[in-house]
């Protein structure tokens, strides 16, 4: 039996920024068609450096990174994944229809075909109604589901999420969380998800990577056994707590593994 | 509508006020002849109207030239200075000691490049005026981009150009009008600044120059009121044009900060 090719691969993955903060070191990854992949891990980890390196935003110092079998750049220019930000990142002076199809304005598609696939996406996102809404008329929730009609408009196979839901408040970001769920269900992609909230990667994930912090590495990786799909029932079950005191205790374990080399490192120990 | 009446309302009554303080405090005070009333001025405006408006439009007509160079150079630059920061770098530092040359200094050197009675001379100061706030709201219109504005673009591999017209461009539009604003003000000052040393008899500026020097005080004064008429009419058109141009921007919908 051969495993698909993976839709991310990451191999011994390092990013030092100028000024000699090491953000990344030696990470090696795997992301798989379907998969919902959470990067948990305290600030300064370089979760979000990671998410960048997969989406050619950030170059990597070291390793090499391929994204749909091709190099990073090339599935950038191929527009192969869409990204979502912790700001909504919506342009003013256009209309949620407008923003939505900004995407597909670069991509040279026509007006009927784009317009068609915006009245797609606004129901998707259940906005249809604020089509002609300029954003700053909307709440952060709604822009944030803007944003991700936004990424999905041109159907990118791959799906990048720098702590989308981070700024919202918690019954906003559970309600999201779920629709989130339904729309990874519907499109078939693969989702790279970067949050600090474990809950939140609990429950949207089928692989929890926990990082730890300076230099950002891998400390541990753990399967979502959870059945899909998944309802905010599932928050309730005893595997849920299960999984979230493991990803807790594997969180807490990097940062006590990443003090005491600090502390071998200032001959304290 | 009942609402706007009542946004005015203030307005009205401290021009009210203050013409009447004008009237009946501050002039007897001074002495009609160093501060003439405001009826008096009104009675110069009315009986030299046609001169005065004339005038204006004169005045006006070389502002809005001025404007119109000092501006339109104002955008151009900054757009080069954004697209090529290291141009900016080496450029900038001069267009901030350029800005602290005092325009009187300019004023009759233009008039002597130009010629005296030619408009474009006083053109030539309103456009030294007006170029460098439209230049530096500008650039900074076009530089200061949220970093994930430019991320999400380079992510759809969207070129510098298309950058620029998608994402710069209509971010510094409200910073460009704002310069815009000020150039009109500006403009007119420069314009009259250029004025006095010497210009057209048909000129405000030097309508104004010439009443002062004949003691009439109350035409100086009557110009002085058509002057800022002027002003005030130029600035609101720009800011007709701001809401036209911005329809999206919460402003335009009455939303306050």
């Amino acid at each position: 039996m051969s495993t698909p090719a993976p839709v991310v691969a990451l191999q011994e993955v390092s990013k030092r920024f100028r000024g000699g903060t090491i953000a990344l070191e030696g990470i090696d990854l795997d992301v798989h068609p379907r998969e919902f992949v959470s990067l948990i891990g305290p600030s300064g980890c370089g979760k979000s450096t990671l998410l960048r390196v997969i989406g050619d935003l950030v170059p990597p110092t070291e390793g090499t990174v391929t994204v749909n079998g091709k190099t990073a750049q090339r599935a950038r220019r191929d527009r192969d994944y869409g990204i979502v930000f912790q700001q909504a990142v919506l342009y003013d002076w256009r209309t949620v229809a407008k923003n939505i199809a900004l995407p597909l304005e670069m991509l040279g598609w026509d007006r009927s075909k784009r317009k068609a696939r915006v009245d797609e996406m606004l129901q998707l996102v259940e906005l249809t109604a604020f089509a002609d809404h300029h954003p700053w008329q909307l709440s952060g929730g709604m822009q944030q589901r803007v944003s991700i009609a936004r990424a999905l408009s041109f159907e990118p196979a791959l799906l990048l999420m720098d702590e989308p839901f981070g700024a919202l408040d918690e019954m906003t970001r559970e309600r999201l969380n779920v629709e989130l769920l339904r729309i990874w269900s519907e499109t078939g992609s693969t989702v790279v998800f970067v949050t600090h909230s474990i809950p939140e990667a609990v429950f949207l994930s089928t692989r929890v990577v926990v990082m730890s912090p300076r230099p950002g590495r891998i400390a541990q990786m753990i399967d979502v056994d959870l059945p899909q799909p998944r309802t905010n029932a599932v928050r309730e079950e005893p595997r849920f707590f299960e999984l979230v005191t493991e990803v807790r205790e594997a969180l807490a374990r990097g940062g006590a593994e990443q003090a005491t080399a600090q502390l071998v490192a200032e001959g304290e120990l | 509508m009942i609402r706007r009446l009542r946004d005015w309302l203030p307005v009205f009554a401290v021009f009210a006020a203050g013409i009447l303080l004008w009237q009946f405090a501050f002039a007897p005070w001074l002495g009609h002849f160093l501060l003439p009333t405001p009826t008096a001025i009104a009675r110069s405006l009315h009986a030299h109207w046609s001169v005065l408006w004339q005038a204006g439009w004169f005045t006006l007509q070389e502002a809005l030239g001025g404007f119109a160079i000092g501006s339109g150079l104002g955008i151009a630059v900054a757009l080069a200075l954004a697209r090529w920061r290291r141009l900016s770098g080496a450029l900038m530092p001069y267009a901030i000691a350029a800005n602290a040359v005092p325009i009187i200094a300019f004023a009759p050197i233009m008039n002597d490049w130009f010629g005296l009675l030619n408009p474009r001379s006083k053109m030539a100061i309103a456009a030294v005026l007006c170029f460098f706030p439209v230049l530096v709201n500008t650039v900074r219109g076009l530089t200061t981009v949220p970093p994930a504005a430019i991320e999400l673009m380079r992510s759809y591999a969207a070129s510098e150009l298309q950058i620029f017209r998608r994402v710069r461009v209509p971010n510094a539009l409200p910073f460009i009008f704002t310069g815009l604003k000020v150039a009109t003000v500006l403009s007119m000052i420069g314009a009259i600044v250029g004025e006095y040393f010497g210009g057209s008899i048909q000129a405000l500026g030097v309508q104004i120059e010439n009443s002062v020097t004949l003691f009439d005080l109350p035409l100086a004064w009557a110009a002085i009121v058509v002057a800022s008429a002027m002003g005030i009419a130029f600035y609101s058109l720009i800011g007709v044009v701001e809401r036209f141009t911005m329809g999206w921007h919460p402003s335009a919908h009455g939303v306050r900060e």
